[in-house]
Parts: structure tokens; sequence; C-alpha cells
């Protein structure tokens, strides 16, 4: 089967991992910008990232056959001291304009504090004005059904921007309902020990039904799965769901929210 | 899964998932267990995050419903006003009242 994984951060897996998923099936790969693992010095090191996201990893996938985009923003994580977040606002319009640059994300929340409000806000600012798509990262674990409700309230009180091209991510049975109430799309993580597992994934499928759901492994430089989503369709196809409901969830979702930025082609 | 899809019954998700919850369930009363062996283990069970895990593990025994919902909420920051500042400070898995 073909399966889209719309959020992995690539730039931490090996060459193997790319030689895995596209044998198993996955061609297509969304990359938000993120944190490393560690707190960056400086802005310089951020322009370095993006660069990386936009030029060289599409490179490095495309020889193994896999379409490699990207998202663009300041993590949460790293939005705390307002300088920074200054000057590495400053240069994210520039990266937005390339070629293989979906929209603005993972921007979003991490402890719910009032600078990460403020550099959401600005990120807001960006994506009304140039009208881009945004991927928000939700706070993880006891903060994540307050962050989510912040964040729902801080996009839907700018009117201009579409809930129908906003995916809220990281979401889990507590807040996946309000997501869906307002409109967004919303993202489900597969992420050993922390966060959701393919039998969590499935369960919500069928409480919620495939409605404005994507499905991703964030595998990144922690313990993670890059094969993750196909693992998580197979759960679904063991309890006896159609394949066509399955191919929905894993291809045409993450397809058709995706392929709302015209840049955007399935590999 | 091969042939045409026929929707499980209660009792064929019984027997797909029983013995992995069996042991999953086993694994929580080792990791209690543990902290009772281990020195200092009056300290650890006055951790807030012990008490929550208390409070969760009883929502599981709830007749029906949500118990996944139950115990996500039971385990969240309740409150709707941001934090001051987040240098510093990471998330724990359970909410600690005002105590950051």
């Amino acid at each position: 089967m073909k399966v889209i994984d719309p959020h992995i951060h690539m730039i931490s897996r090996t060459t193997d991992d790319y030689l895995k998923m596209a044998v198993s099936g996955i061609h297509t790969v969304a990359e938000p910008a993120f944190w490393a693992g560690f707190d960056r010095g400086s802005a310089a090191s951020f322009r370095d990232y993006f660069n990386q996201l936009t030029k060289v990893e599409p490179a490095r996938a495309a020889r193994f056959g896999v379409r490699h985009y990207c998202w663009i923003g300041l993590n949460s994580k790293e939005s705390e001291d307002l300088a920074l977040a200054d000057e590495v606002l400053s240069f994210v319009p520039e990266f937005l304009d390339r070629p293989t640059v979906l929209g603005i994300g993972e921007v979003g929340l991490n402890k719910n504090s009032h600078n990460e409000i403020a550099v959401l806000e600005r990120h807001l600012e960006i994506a009304v004005a140039r009208d881009e798509m945004i991927l928000i990262h939700t706070p993880h674990l006891e903060d994540k059904l307050k962050g989510t409700r912040i964040i729902m309230d801080m996009i839907k009180s700018e009117p201009r921007i579409s809930p129908q091209r906003v995916l809220i991510d990281h979401a889990e049975e507590h807040t996946i309902g309000e997501i869906k109430d307002n409109g967004f799309w919303f993202g489900m993580t597969l992420y050993p020990n922390s966060k959701g597992s393919p039998e969590r994934a499935i369960d919500a499928v069928e409480i919620f039904g495939t409605d404005r759901l994507c499905i991703n492994s964030s595998a990144d430089w922690s313990v993670s799965d890059p094969l993750s989503t196909l693992k998580c369709a197979n759960e679904m196809r063991r309890r006896g769901h159609p394949e066509h409901a399955i191919e929905q969830v894993f291809f045409e979702n993450p397809k058709h929210f995706l392929g709302q930025c015209p840049k955007f082609r399935v590999g | 899964m091969n042939g045409p899809y026929r929707p499980m019954r209660a009792n064929d998700i019984l027997d797909l998932y029983f013995i992995e919850n069996r042991s999953r369930i086993l694994d929580i009363a080792s990791f209690l267990d543990r902290i009772d062996r281990y020195e200092g283990a009056e300290e650890a069970k006055a951790d807030y995050r012990y008490q929550a895990f208390a409070r969760i593990v009883k929502l599981l025994s709830e007749p029906t419903g949500n118990r996944t919902k139950a115990i996500q909420v039971a385990l969240s920051d309740p409150t709707t006003e941001p934090l001051a500042s987040a240098a510093g400070l990471k998330a724990w898995g359970a909410w600690n009242g005002d105590q950051q």
C-alpha cells in the first residue's frame, strides 16, 4: 500500500530509514521545523536548519525516490526568548517562498506561557499576510488540553484563517472532539512511550471517523519509528476495516490536506 | 485480512488483545511493587505523580464509557491562564497544581 507520512523529522534519520520507507510504500513525507533536542545558540543556527530542510533534505530524499516537503517556523520550545524569536521570524518569509515549503509549522505552544503565545501570534500574522497553511504543535502531556484550547481560541479569533487549512497535531482522546467541532484538521502521532499507540489511534478512527484526520510517525532523534504509519495501517487492517478506509486515512487524507498547498505533489 | 469487510464483535476484541493487555497490567503492578521495594518508597508515594497514578488506576475500574479520556483529563492542567514564563520548565506527565 502507499502511505504519506505528513509529519516526520527526516534530518534525524539515516539513509537506511529512507530506503526502508521507500521499499515499504512511503514515497511522500512532510517535515515540520522543530526543536533539535537542544536549544540552538543563535538565529544563524536556525537559518542553517531552514536551509537543510529546504535544500539538503529534499535532495537526500530524492536519491531514494521519496518526495520531501517541509514546514517552516520557530518551534514553541525555543519561543521563550523574544529577542531570538524576532531575529528568526525576520527571515522566515524568505524560506516560505522556497518550492518545497508547504506553510508555517510546526508552531504552537509548549508550556502555554505568555511569550510562547506572543510568538504564535506573530506566526499567525505572517500566515494571514501570506495566505499560508498552518501546522500546529500542541503541548505534550499535562499541558496539552489547556494549550490546545488556547491555540484554537487564538486561531478562531482571526477570521481570515480558515480552519480547513490548519492541522492541529499531536491530538489525543481528550482534545480530538473539540478540534473536530471547531472545523480543524487533526493529527495523531504514533510515538512509543510518550504519545499514541497504533491501537489507540485506530480506536480514535472508530470513535471519531476518518474525516479530517492525518496519522503520522513524528519520527525524530528520540525513540520513534519511521514505519509506524504502516504498522498503524496494519492495525486497522487486522481489525477488519476495509482497504478503502485504510487508504483514506493513510493516503487520501494527507494528500487532501497537504494538497491545499499548490506546491504539493504526491510521489 | 483476507475476504470481505466483517465488523469485529467484542469477543473478537477480547481474543485479539487479552494476552498483551494482561501483560500491561502486570507491568503496572510490577512498577508499583518496585516503588514499594526500594528505599525511599514513602517519599516517592507522596510525590504528585504517584498520587495522580493512584487516582487514574481507579478510573480503570469504571463500569463503562470514556475511561481513556477521563484519565487524560485527570492528568491535565485544568487552568486557563497562561504561565508567566516557560523558562526551565518541562512536562512531567501529571499536573502538579500551581507548583510548576
